[in-house]
């Protein structure tokens, strides 16, 4: 049975949500249930490694691909059959930005404006936003591809959305136009937007949201507000530092020997496993080896992402691009869970 | 009515669409002035240099038959005389009849003459443009990712596909209207300065008329057709490489091989019969190597008639065919 929808301020809802693609070479599930639940005003993360299912999950609630099962609902209307409805209200741009390279960023813009019922005026505002007004007479084929990147923003901004969905907004853009882009969006969230944003730049992700959803294999691995998410994936490893001119190959052997899952930096060695930290200081004092750093390995967003998509890099292996950890089926789908 | 708008800006601010305008019409001037130069009008001066001429050529001819005569004559009981018949009194003298003064004049353009074949001029380059102008303009849309984008704001596919055909071929009616009425016009003039329009009467021009509808239906399925072709493929270069895959399997392939197989009427299977059974509302395929004998006129090859009425039936067919396809593909398949 399919879930209800939530009456909550849930601005974008998936549950279940089904693609499977069948070529010559099999079947292939690209979206395998997956489920996903973004509140109003939010700032949202949308992870997952390469081939994961995010750009066919995208489409799908955009009308660009039909899903073989499960429901979607935007701004509380199920999509795809309001899209035409909700569509004046949802700005987005799906993977890299591609436009008509002849035209003027003006041009492309002024078009869409045209299209859409939007009011000609609005143009030369998201044009100042991005920061391309000095450039809105040039032909987008000149454009760099942050350049693009800021007038695909740009168009899905045209519409003064309720809600901004940006596949890889930062993907090209400098260091500044980085920063830029995350306090747009910070700014657009304070304002009442609600904006989905879907990074390979964890640290930004982390930065800037205020929930995150992570896919793999087409299915949801985790959930929640990003505090939530690293409180679950706390790790118990540790970061040691040795006495300058201490031999470090000859601790991390003596660790390993006693059970430590080790990997080595450049300077300094974590420990996986160390449920007792003491243990360690215990061993190495043994052989007349002293510590300089002993401290423990706060969990970020880059690592719970890898822990859980199982797509950290092994050495000696070549990871290949579906590759993921396969997230177990949800005991139970439902709007938000 | 956003979108149509939209469209229609979008379809004229091509570089594409321009260019290749811009290029018909260019082409089509150069015609208009090639006509104007190779033709002048046909005065009493003409006339009179023209039947001279015809009367100086009769002369001639008559001195050479008769000359041929003398030497027929004599050379009688000769070694040469198998150069001659027998008889000869065969080697007749020419009648001043079979001179026309006509032949001798110069080119004219006779509007009511002339004119349809200026009009089929005028469809086959715009027919062409209109082809590769609506091909490239679904085409480049689909390849730039500019449909995908589009359709983020419209999500409607019928509607916004739709739209699209209807303002390429609205835009290319107004087109055509105007250069028909433009190249009427300048045939009008060329046919006063350089010929003779006397003979055109309201029938006549009724019927220029009706061939330059024909025209118009013409450039818009092919239009439709290379958008159709475009569209399904999502790519430019699927409407072209059709048009030529067409060209060489089925226009010179297959004619070589009707040919070679001595197939009846073989010409039947060639699209420009039917383009110019269209326009010119019917056109006749003879069979040289068949005899269709009659009492009054011996032997006659056997005859097929395309008419206009069935080449539009085939074009109709075509433009159905190939637009329900793109528009059902269109619903269907996944953007991506």
């Amino acid at each position: 049975m399919l879930p209800k929808v939530s009456p909550v301020t849930a601005v974008l809802e998936i549950a279940g949500l089904q693609k499977t693609y069948r070529s010559r070479k099999g079947v292939r599930k690209a979206l395998d249930g997956f489920d996903m639940y973004v509140e109003a005003g939010q700032v949202h993360g949308f992870l997952g490694p390469n081939g994961s299912g995010k750009t066919t999950t995208l489409r799908t609630l955009l009308g660009l691909i039909k899903p073989h099962g499960g429901r979607m609902a935007i701004l509380g209307q199920e999509v795809p059959h309001h899209l035409p409805t909700v569509a004046g209200q949802v700005g987005a741009i799906v993977e890299s930005p591609q436009f008509f390279g002849n035209f003027t960023a003006n041009d492309t813009l002024s078009l869409l404006a045209d299209a859409g019922d939007v009011d000609q005026s609005r143009v030369a505002e998201v044009l100042e936003l991005v920061g391309l007004r000095d450039r809105a007479k040039d032909r987008v084929k000149t454009y760099s591809l942050g350049m693009k990147q800021r007038l695909a923003v740009a168009s899905a901004l045209l519409k003064d959305p309720k809600l901004l969905i940006l596949d890889e907004p930062a993907n090209g853009l400098d260091p500044g136009g980085i920063r830029e882009m995350r306090t747009l969006m910070r700014n657009l969230a304070e304002s009442g937007m609600t904006v989905v944003l879907s990074s390979h730049i964890l640290g930004e992700i982390q930065l800037i949201c205020d929930s995150v959803t992570i896919i793999s294999a087409g299915r949801r691995v985790a959930a929640g507000s990003v505090a939530d998410v690293l409180a679950t994936h706390t790790s118990s490893a540790v970061k040691v530092r040795l006495e300058p001119g201490v031999d470090m190959g000859a601790a991390v052997a003596l660790l390993r020997a006693n059970g430590a899952q080790v990997a080595v930096e450049h300077d300094h060695f974590t420990v996986a496993n160390a449920g007792n930290p003491a243990q360690i200081t215990r061993i190495l004092a043994e052989r007349e080896i002293y510590l300089a750093e002993l401290a423990p390995v706060a969990a970020d967003l880059e690592s719970v992402f890898l822990e859980l998509t199982g797509t950290a890099p092994v050495e000696g292996q070549h990871r290949q691009v579906d590759e993921t950890a396969m997230a177990p089926a949800p005991a139970q789908g439902g709007w938000g869970q | 009515m956003s979108l149509y708008k939209a469209e229609t800006r979008r379809l004229v601010k091509r570089r594409f669409t321009r260019l290749f305008v811009a290029g018909a019409l260019v082409v089509l001037a150069a015609v208009a002035v090639g006509m104007f130069f190779t033709n002048q009008k046909v005065g009493p001066d003409q006339i009179a240099r023209a039947q001279a001429q015809a009367q100086a050529e009769f002369e001639e001819v008559s001195k050479q038959v008769a000359q041929e005569r003398k030497d027929c004559e004599a050379a009688k009981g000769t070694p040469s005389a198998s150069r001659f018949p027998p008889n000869c009194d065969e080697l007749q003298a020419p009648q001043p009849s079979d001179f026309n003064p006509k032949w001798h004049l110069p080119a004219t353009f006779d509007f009511r003459e002339k004119f349809p074949d200026m009009v089929t001029t005028l469809a086959a380059l715009l027919a062409l443009a209109a082809f590769v102008i609506g091909a490239s303009y679904v085409g480049a849309e689909w390849n730039s990712g500019g449909m995908m984008n589009l359709l983020l704001w419209r999500p409607q596919r019928l509607r916004v596909l739709g739209t699209k055909l209807a303002a390429l071929l609205v835009g290319l009616t107004a087109l055509t209207v105007v250069t028909a009425a433009v190249w009427t016009a300048v045939f009008r003039l060329i046919a006063g300065l350089r010929g003779s329009a006397e003979s055109m009467t309201s029938g006549a021009w009724q019927s220029i008329g009706l061939m330059e509808l024909r025209a118009l239906g013409l450039i818009l399925v092919a239009g439709a057709v290379g958008f159709g072709l475009a569209s399904l493929g999502r790519h430019t270069a699927m409407a072209l490489g059709v048009v030529i895959g067409v060209i060489v399997v089925f226009q010179f392939g297959l004619g070589s091989v009707l040919a070679l197989a001595d197939v009846k009427f073989a010409e039947a299977y060639l699209v420009p019969v039917w383009v110019i059974a269209w326009m010119s509302k019917s056109i006749k395929i003879e069979d040289y190597n068949s005899c269709d004998f009659s009492a009054v006129s011996g032997c006659q090859p056997e005859s097929i008639t395309i008419t206009w009425q069935m080449a539009g039936g085939v074009m109709a067919v075509v433009f159905l065919l190939v637009v329900t396809a793109a528009m059902w593909t269109m619903r269907k398949r996944d953007i991506t």
